[in-house]
C-alpha cells in the first residue's frame, strides 16, 4: 500500500468517525429524556467530531504548516464550548428543566438550600 | 469514483441524517434550551460538512468560516441562556 493509500485510508476513518459523532449527537438529542442528558450528547460533534474532521483536512492537505492553524481552530472550539454549555446548564437548572428523579446526585441543590436558609431565617 | 469520494458520499449521507434529526429537535422543542442545544449541534454539523468539503477538494478556504461558525454558536447560546434565566426569574 502506497503512502497516499495509507493517508487516504486514515482520512476516510477520520471522516466517517466525525460523521458518526454527529449522528450519535442527533440520535441522543432525539432519544434522551431531559435537557441535561441531551447536553451530554450534544458535545460529541462539537469537540471530538470537529477534531476528527480537522485531522482529515490536515491529512489531505499534507502540509505541516497547516497544523498550527487547525490546532488553533480546534482550541477555540474547545474553549468556547464549555462556557456556553455552562451557561445553558445553569439556565436549565434555574428554570426547572432538570428532572430530579433522573439525577443520581444533585450537589448544587444542597448549596441552594443552604443559601436559602441563610437568607430567609424566619421562614 | 475513487475510494475517498465514496467515503465522502457516505459521510454526507450520515451528516444529512444527523442534521435532519437535529432540525426535528429544533422544531419539536419542547423547551427553548433544547432548541438552543440542537442549534449548536446543527452548527457543529455544518462545520463538519465544511471540513469534509475541504478534505475532498484539498483547499483551506473554509477554515476561517469554521472559526466564525464556532464564534456564532458560542455567542448565540450564551445570549439565549442569559435571556432564559432572567425571563423566568421575573415570572
Amino acid at each position: 500500500m502506497s503512502v497516499d493509500g495509507v493517508i487516504d485510508a486514515l482520512t476516510a476513518v477520520c471522516l466517517l468517525g466525525g460523521a458518526l459523532m454527529s449522528l450519535a449527537a442527533a440520535i441522543g438529542l432525539l432519544r434522551f429524556p431531559d435537557l441535561m442528558s441531551r447536553m451530554h450528547a450534544a458535545t460529541k460533534p462539537q469537540v471530538l467530531g470537529l477534531f476528527l474532521m480537522l485531522t482529515a483536512v490536515g491529512l489531505q492537505m499534507r502540509a505541516w504548516s497547516l497544523v498550527p492553524v487547525l490546532i488553533v481552530a480546534w482550541l477555540f472550539q474547545l474553549l468556547t464550548v464549555p462556557v456556553s454549555a455552562h451557561m445553558v446548564g445553569r439556565a436549565g437548572y434555574r428554570t426547572k428543566h432538570r428532572r430530579p428523579e433522573l439525577l443520581s446526585a444533585d450537589e448544587l441543590n444542597d448549596v441552594v438550600e443552604a443559601v436559602r436558609e441563610d437568607t430567609q431565617p424566619n421562614t | 469514483m475513487t475510494g475517498l469520494q465514496i467515503v465522502v458520499v457516505i459521510t454526507a449521507v450520515v451528516l444529512s441524517l444527523a442534521a435532519a434529526g437535529t432540525i426535528y429537535r429544533i422544531a419539536a422543542g419542547p423547551s427553548l434550551l433544547d432548541r438552543v442545544i440542537a442549534a449548536d449541534v446543527l452548527l457543529a454539523i455544518f462545520g463538519a460538512s465544511l471540513a469534509t468539503e475541504m478534505a475532498l477538494n484539498r483547499h483551506t478556504d473554509n477554515l476561517a468560516l469554521l472559526v466564525v461558525l464556532s464564534v456564532i454558536g458560542f455567542i448565540g447560546s450564551v445570549t439565549v441562556a442569559r435571556y432564559v434565566a432572567h425571563k423566568k426569574e421575573d415570572a
